[in-house]
């Protein structure tokens, strides 16, 4: 046990959906050809100047609400002034003093326990560009396409003492931020990016340590790892006497190790001052309320009328909801064919059991929920067998195309062929007069014997309801 | 065709007459700036092939009679208003061979009216200056004086208005920039409202100050003008929302009745008798045509400098800081970006430059701030509200425009905080976001030219420009001889 307790505060930044970037009409898409995506506004050319989008402003209310936070009533934007390539005006337009959200809170639950984090404060800003650089020909090059994407960032208190609970509250604020449509938080292309302040205390101290910030933390893995590194490098350094210096330290992944990027002496002073281009913004309570009622549906909320309305398990609700591709696909499916219960039981039991060995993938189905419903349909009106709906779901996943057309072509029908369904089963009796007499005997669990021989046999040319009753029948004779 | 001092509206009539071409009319311009310019350097650059083009084009409109107030007409525009493929420097060898791919805003409106492009004029080094001196390319002179300054920043502006080398020019207002050398040129020019031009595509100095504004012959034109380039523009977002009047509407209106304030600290200590004398004359003219002098005070303007220079600068250093040689612009040489980035500056900046972004980085340093950048504003909103008290007794406000008249080249060169201080009379007016027209209202013994400003209430250009016309209607003004 160590003698240590961790104590963490999150700066989270996330680029927001909206078609185009914060201050120009440029698209905000990620990608896209080098400087293709520019202006000479988000290029920073001379006298240009930068205008809200007001689909930002309105996005990072809706962030604020979701977060259950205070909305400024005044909000304004400042100048964070620092040189830097990737930075084309030398500095980027924040919110310093009065962002649009302050003191929100989220809910976690991290091993069944339920933990609230406090949320200090979110603000909007623009992204900066990025710089590849050329080893070859040692020279760095500037990509401005990313320059003005909307971020928020958000600033949590330091709430947090240790890496699950990290984890969890991340998961939880992509959940929120992916079903408000605020960011699609793909954090493999950077959409959503954590910075983790971290510090370590005596057990039992009143004080927090001094606090180090982790940085080029690419993955939720990643976050993880480096927390319990940084930890472990702090309690070495606390253990030989030493002291921790504040600082910001990157993570290599490869490596497994933390190393010091800049420390609070060469920190930059950004001479933050009120931008000058940017009005101030007041907004009225019918101008919040609005926007507030547009909000969708939130992932809790979500959960409960799975549950309520449609009966099906929270356990079920909860993994449905905690992917919104899943989500949005299952809402899809009961549009096409109304049992809930038989479509989340199709999605958790067979697709993403596949998904999960790595057949298919969420992000490139080849069918949409609407087919995925029609297979179900299929299966609980006897229409296909059970393993011959799996068979469908395979070519589904593989190549696409409607169920229908799928069981048409390889007649994966069931026939209800009582001619055959007879001559199997009385075979199948015949041949077994061992398991027969245990029947008889009143051992009911042989049935299921018959039953998977049946089927085995008959492959779908009979329906389960049919097959069941003849065996039931023949074995009371 | 006799070119002095001549003024739009008579080229109009010219040009719809058919008189002159557009072409010819442009081509006079451009023989007088070769004749005169060698020597008074007020331009930087002449468009003489893009100036043939516009003028085809003007023409054409001309022709099928379609002509609006600028078609055809000759301008200079200041060298820090972006114009789509045409140089545009700011004076500063760190934009030497700046080629802006857009317009300004009032450029894209000139371009509607289909005006011509004579050149870009010459200016202090990203518009921080009163003098021309600091420019890097063109140190434009006083054309009553060819040893004095032209004022500044927008002296290349106004000194080619004056010897009329342009019927008119753009320039651009930070501190009394278009008013200041008007004042030394013997011309008129008004710094509009803020937020009634918009700044898109203006290089900006002051974003919170800054201002485009016409330099003309007379307030007739300026009015003109000022129709031409005024107006909401969704480029700008601090442009604003407001009604555009006809500029032109109240020129000719009696001013009888008009309440005209002179505030006692615009005429104490430090301004010339000579200045004194002739914006007191004036005055006394106005009331004689009717209007009624109130006497007030603006205890505030002794604060008015170190506020407006904090801010300015302020400003100042954070939008020159996209100049770091990586994108465009003078690019000096470096292992490191650090090292390319200080060359470049270094380099590409002249001093005065570099004395503002240093003043303006200092004030906003973290444990500065609230001792210098926050009093600052503190102290804007303590002009304006000084200004709301005076416009609560009085139309406009009459006070010199600068304190002295036009100086000689290099007498101030070794003294920046005196250099400062010359712009006492017309920095309170864009802290206070006013509109300001400078006219001239008498010449010194010397025959130089003094120039007195009229301030009006926020997006009340017509009031202050009925003012000055109805003063100009009776006085008689003197060209330069050139």
């Amino acid at each position: 046990m160590s003698a240590y307790f961790p104590t963490m505060g999150l700066e989270i930044h996330a680029e927001l959906l909206t078609r185009s970037k914060v201050f120009c009409t440029c698209s905000a898409e990620f990608g896209g050809t080098p400087n293709s995506r520019c202006c000479p506004v988000c290029s920073g050319l001379p006298g240009t100047l930068p205008v809200l989008n007001q689909k930002a402003v309105e996005y990072i209310i809706k962030a604020g609400y979701v977060m259950n936070c205070d909305i400024s009533r005044f909000t304004k934007w400042d100048r964070k002034n620092y040189f830097y390539p990737d930075l084309p005006k030398a500095y980027q337009i924040s919110q310093m003093p009065r962002p649009v959200c302050l003191s929100g809170t989220v809910n976690i639950n991290v091993n069944g326990e339920d933990k609230v984090i406090r949320i200090n404060r979110i603000h909007l800003e623009e992204d900066a560009g990025k710089l590849v650089h050329d080893d070859v020909n040692r020279i760095s090059l500037a990509d401005y396409n990313r320059c003005g994407v909307p971020l928020i960032e958000i600033v949590t208190e330091p709430d947090f003492h240790s890496a699950d609970e990290v984890i969890a509250f991340i998961e939880k604020i992509k959940l929120l931020l992916q079903y408000a449509g605020i960011c699609d938080c793909k954090m493999e292309q950077g959409s959503i990016r954590c910075d983790v302040n971290i510090s370590i205390a005596p057990k039992g101290s009143d004080e927090l340590g001094t606090r180090t910030e982790l940085k080029n933390l690419n993955s939720l893995k990643a976050i993880a790892r480096a927390i319990e590194v940084e930890i472990e490098r702090q309690e070495e350094l606390l253990e030989s006497g030493e002291r921790v210096i504040q600082q910001t330290r990157r993570f290599n992944e490869q490596l497994g190790e933390t190393t010091a990027m800049r420390s609070k002496e060469d920190a930059h002073d950004y001479r933050y001052f009120p931008d000058p281009d940017i009005p101030p913004i007041i907004f009225t309570e019918e101008e919040l309320d609005e926007i507030k009622r547009s909000i969708p549906e939130l992932p809790e909320q979500r959960v409960a009328r799975y549950v309520d309305e449609y009966g099906i398990k929270k356990a079920d609700a909860d993994i449905i909801v905690g992917d919104k591709r899943v989500c949005d696909f299952f809402d899809a499916a009961i549009a096409q064919y109304d049992n809930p219960k038989a479509i989340a039981n199709y999605i958790i039991g067979e697709l993403m059991r596949r998904i999960n060995l790595g057949e298919a993938d969420m992000d490139a189905l080849k069918f949409g929920g609407a087919e995925f419903a029609q297979l179900v349909e299929f299966m609980q009106t006897d229409k296909i067998s059970q393993a011959n709906a799996k068979t469908v779901l395979r070519e589904m996943i593989d190549k696409g195309g409607s169920p229908k057309d799928i069981a048409d072509r390889d007649d994966l029908w069931i026939k209800e062929d009582n001619d055959l369904l007879a001559k199997v089963v009385d075979e199948i009796i015949a041949n077994n007069p061992k398991p027969v007499e245990q029947y008889k005997s009143g051992d009911q669990k042989v049935f299921g014997f018959f039953m998977g021989q049946a089927n085995k046999a008959l492959k779908g040319a009979a329906s389960p309801k049919a097959i069941q009753e003849y065996i039931r029948k023949k074995l009371s004779e | 065709m006799n070119l002095t001092r001549v003024k739009i509206r008579e080229l109009r009539k010219s040009l719809d007459s058919k008189e002159i071409g557009a072409a010819e009319l442009c081509g006079e311009y451009f023989k007088r700036i070769e004749a005169v310019d060698p020597e008074l350097l007020s331009y930087i650059t002449v468009t003489k092939e893009k100036a043939l083009k516009d003028a085809e084009n003007a023409q054409k409109l001309i022709d099928e009679g379609k002509s609006t107030a600028l078609t055809g007409i000759p301008l200079a525009i200041k060298d820090n208003i972006c114009i789509d493929g045409v140089r545009t420097t700011c004076a500063s060898k760190m934009l030497e061979n700046f080629v802006p791919p857009y317009n300004a805003t009032v450029i894209e409106k000139l371009n509607v009216e289909g005006y011509v492009l004579l050149g870009r004029t010459s200016m202090d080094e990203f518009a921080m200056g009163g003098s021309n001196q600091t420019s890097a390319f063109a140190k434009t002179k006083n054309p009553y004086d060819l040893g004095r300054v032209p004022g500044g920043s927008s002296g290349g502006s106004a000194a080619a208005v004056s010897a009329s080398l342009a019927p008119a020019a753009l320039g651009s207002d930070t501190g009394g920039s278009i008013r200041q050398p008007s004042s030394f040129c013997g011309v008129t020019g008004i710094k509009p409202t803020y937020g009634r031009v918009s700044r898109y595509g203006l290089v900006a100095f002051a974003s919170s100050l800054d201002q485009i504004g016409p330099i003309c012959s007379d307030a007739h034109d300026c009015a003109i003008m000022l129709n031409a380039i005024c107006g909401h523009d969704r480029h700008d977002a601090t442009s604003a929302r407001v009604d555009t009047p006809d500029f032109t509407e109240k020129l000719g209106q009696p001013i009888n009745g008009m309440k005209i304030a002179l505030p006692k600290e615009f005429y104490a200590e430090g301004v010339d008798d000579a200045v004194k004398t002739a914006v007191m004359d004036a005055a006394r003219e106005l009331e004689k045509q009717g209007a009624v002098l109130v006497d007030c005070s603006m205890p505030g303007l002794k604060y008015a400098i170190p506020a407006y220079y904090l801010i300015a600068c302020a400003e100042a250093a954070s939008n020159l800081s996209r100049f770091d040689g990586i994108k465009y612009g003078f690019r000096g040489e470096g292992r490191t970006f650090e090292e390319l980035i200080r060359d470049s500056r270094s380099r590409g900046f002249g001093e005065e430059v570099k004395r503002r972004i240093l003043l303006g980085n200092y004030a906003l340093s973290s444990g500065y701030y609230d001792a210098y950048y926050k009093k600052a504003l503190a102290l804007k909103q303590e002009i304006i509200r000084q200004y709301n008290q005076i416009f609560e007794r009085a139309d406009v406000i009459l006070t010199p425009t600068a304190p002295t008249p036009a100086y000689k080249i290099g007498s101030q060169d070794n003294d920046p905080v005196k250099m400062y201080q010359a712009d006492i009379c017309t920095v309170t007016v864009n802290i206070a976001k006013l509109p300001g027209v400078s006219t001239t209202c008498g010449y010194t013994e010397d025959g130089l030219p003094v120039g007195m400003s009229i301030i009006g209430k926020r997006f009340d250009e017509q009031t202050i420009l009925q003012c000055a016309d109805a003063f100009e209607q009776g006085f008689s003004p003197v060209a330069p001889k050139l």
